[in-house]
C-alpha cells in the first residue's frame, strides 16, 4: 500500500528560482539561503520518496481571474513549467501519476472535499521553486509529483482548519492506494511577507517562529489561526501559510522535526523551511 | 461596499476580496494578458489601442497607462496581476515594492536586508495616524 513518510514545508519565492537558473545561488545575497537547504538535499537523497504530493498556489498562471478553484488537484500525466512573463523556467517537465491522482480525486470527493480536477495544467514557480530547493538542478526530477493548487490569491483562502482536515483526507486517500509508494508531502509558500501597497516589506520573525512551533507540536491549535491574524501579523501574502496545514494534516499527530531553516530576506519575503518525519 | 470588514483597519494594505475582485476584473485580465509575448508586443506597439480591448473604467485605464501602482490596487487590481504590468516595464517585485512604499529601490532593499518592515507600529491604521 502507499504510505506517507515525511513532510516538507518550503517557501516558494520566485527570486530563488531565478537565482538558481541564472547561477547566482552562491552569491552573498542568495548563498546563505541555499546553504540552509544543503542538509535538505542530503536528506532527500536518503529519504528517496517514490512520489511527492505537492501543495502550492498558482499565481494567476494556470488560473487567471476567469476561474478560481479553491482546491484543484492535478490529474495529468505531466505538467509543463509555465511562462510567467519571462519565458518558462529552464527546469525539467514535472511528471505526474495519473492513476494515483484519479484515486485521490475520487476518494476526496467521497470524503466531502469537492475538489476541482485538472487534466491539463501548467505549473508556475509555486511548484517548481520548492523542487529546485530540495533537489537542485537535476536533468530530470527524481520522482513524479501530484500537485494540489490552493487559491490564496483572492480572499478568502480556505481556512487553516479546512486545510488541516483536507490533509487528513489526502492521507486517507493515499493510504488506500494499492501500489507500494513512499510519499513525501510538500506544503509551500510563506512565510511572513507583504508584496503590496504601502506596508509592503512586512516581516514578522517572531510570529513565524511561533507558527513553526505550533505546526510541529500543536497543529490542532495552529490550524485554528484566523485569517485576520495571518493578514495583520504575517502580511497580506503571508496567508499562503494555510497550505502548510494541508501537509501537516497528512502527517502523524506526532512528528519529528528533522530540520528547520529561517532566513530574511529573499526579495520581499521571509524564507521558512522545515522537514518533518512521521514518528 | 458598506459592510465593515475586519481587515479594514490594517494600514497600507488592500485585501483583494470578492468586492475588489469584482471591481478589478477587466483591469486584472488586462494585466495578466501581458504574461504572453504576443500581447506584450501588441501593447508596446499601441498601448491605448491594446488596453481598449479591456472594458475597464476610465480611472483604471488611466492608472494603468500612468503606472500608478497603489491606485491600481485601490481600484481592484491585485499584486500578482499588476506585477505583470510592472514586469512589462522592466520592474521586478522588489522594484515595485520600492515604488509602492515610496522608499525607492535601494532604501527598500536595504530595509529588507536589515530584517524587513517591523510588525510593531504597523498592525493598525491608528498607529499610522501621525505619519
Ligand atoms: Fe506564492
Amino acid at each position: 500500500m502507499a504510505y506517507i513518510s515525511s513532510g516538507v514545508a518550503c517557501s516558494h519565492v520566485p527570486a530563488l528560482g531565478v537565482a538558481s537558473d541564472s547561477g547566482i545561488s552562491g552569491d552573498d545575497y542568495y548563498g546563505p539561503i541555499f546553504k540552509g537547504f544543503e542538509f535538505s538535499k542530503q536528506w532527500m537523497a536518503e529519504e528517496k520518496p517514490d512520489l511527492i504530493f505537492l501543495v502550492y498556489n498558482d499565481h494567476c498562471t494556470a488560473f487567471d481571474a476567469r476561474v478560481i478553484p479553491t482546491f484543484a488537484l492535478g490529474c495529468a500525466a505531466e505538467y509543463q513549467p509555465a511562462d510567467e512573463g519571462w519565458g518558462p523556467r529552464p527546469v525539467p517537465v514535472v511528471q505526474g501519476h495519473r492513476a494515483l491522482s484519479a484515486h485521490i480525486a475520487q476518494s476526496l470527493v467521497l470524503d466531502s472535499f469537492d475538489i476541482t480536477i485538472m487534466n491539463e495544467m501548467e505549473v508556475d514557480h509555486g511548484l517548481t521553486v520548492p523542487l529546485t530547493m530540495m533537489f537542485g538542478k537535476p536533468e530530470k526530477w527524481p520522482c513524479p509529483v501530484v500537485p494540489l493548487a490552493v487559491n490564496v490569491v483572492q480572499y478568502p483562502a480556505p481556512l487553516g482548519s479546512r486545510c488541516f482536515a483536507l490533509g487528513k483526507a489526502i492521507r486517507k486517500a493515499i493510504e488506500s492506494y494499492p501500489e507500494n509508494l513512499k510519499v513525501c508531502v510538500f506544503g509551500t509558500g510563506g512565510m511572513s511577507h507583504q508584496l503590496q501597497h504601502e506596508r509592503a516589506g512586512l516581516i514578522n520573525a517572531e510570529w513565524d517562529a511561533r507558527f513553526m512551533d505550533l505546526l510541529v507540536n500543536d497543529p490542532d491549535k495552529g490550524s485554528q489561526i484566523e485569517h485576520i491574524e495571518y493578514l495583520r501579523e504575517a502580511g497580506s501574502e503571508g496567508i499562503e501559510l494555510v497550505m502548510w496545514y494541508v501537509m501537516r494534516g497528512a502527517l502523524n499527530e506526532n512528528v519529528e522535526e528533522k530540520h528547520r531553516f529561517y532566513h530574511v530576506p529573499a526579495s520581499n519575503t521571509a524564507v521558512g523551511h522545515m522537514i518533518l518525519e512521521n514518528r | 461596499m458598506g459592510t465593515k470588514k475586519p481587515y479594514d483597519d490594517i494600514p497600507g494594505t488592500i485585501v483583494f476580496d470578492s468586492d475588489q475582485a469584482a471591481r478589478g476584473y477587466h483591469l486584472n485580465q488586462f494585466c495578466i494578458s501581458l504574461r504572453l509575448q504576443a500581447n506584450r508586443d501588441a501593447f508596446k506597439a499601441d498601448p491605448e489601442a491594446y488596453i481598449d480591448n479591456f472594458p475597464m473604467t476610465p480611472q483604471q485605464r488611466e492608472a494603468a497607462l500612468n503606472q500608478e501602482w497603489n491606485r491600481l490596487l485601490e481600484l481592484g487590481g491585485n499584486i500578482y496581476y499588476t506585477s505583470k504590468l510592472a514586469a512589462f516595464h522592466g520592474i521586478n517585485f522588489q522594484g515595485l515594492a520600492g515604488l509602492m512604499t515610496g522608499k525607492g529601490t535601494q532604501a527598500y532593499r536595504d530595509m529588507m536586508i536589515a530584517g524587513g518592515r517591523p510588525i510593531d507600529g504597523n498592525r493598525y491604521k491608528s498607529e499610522w495616524d501621525d505619519k
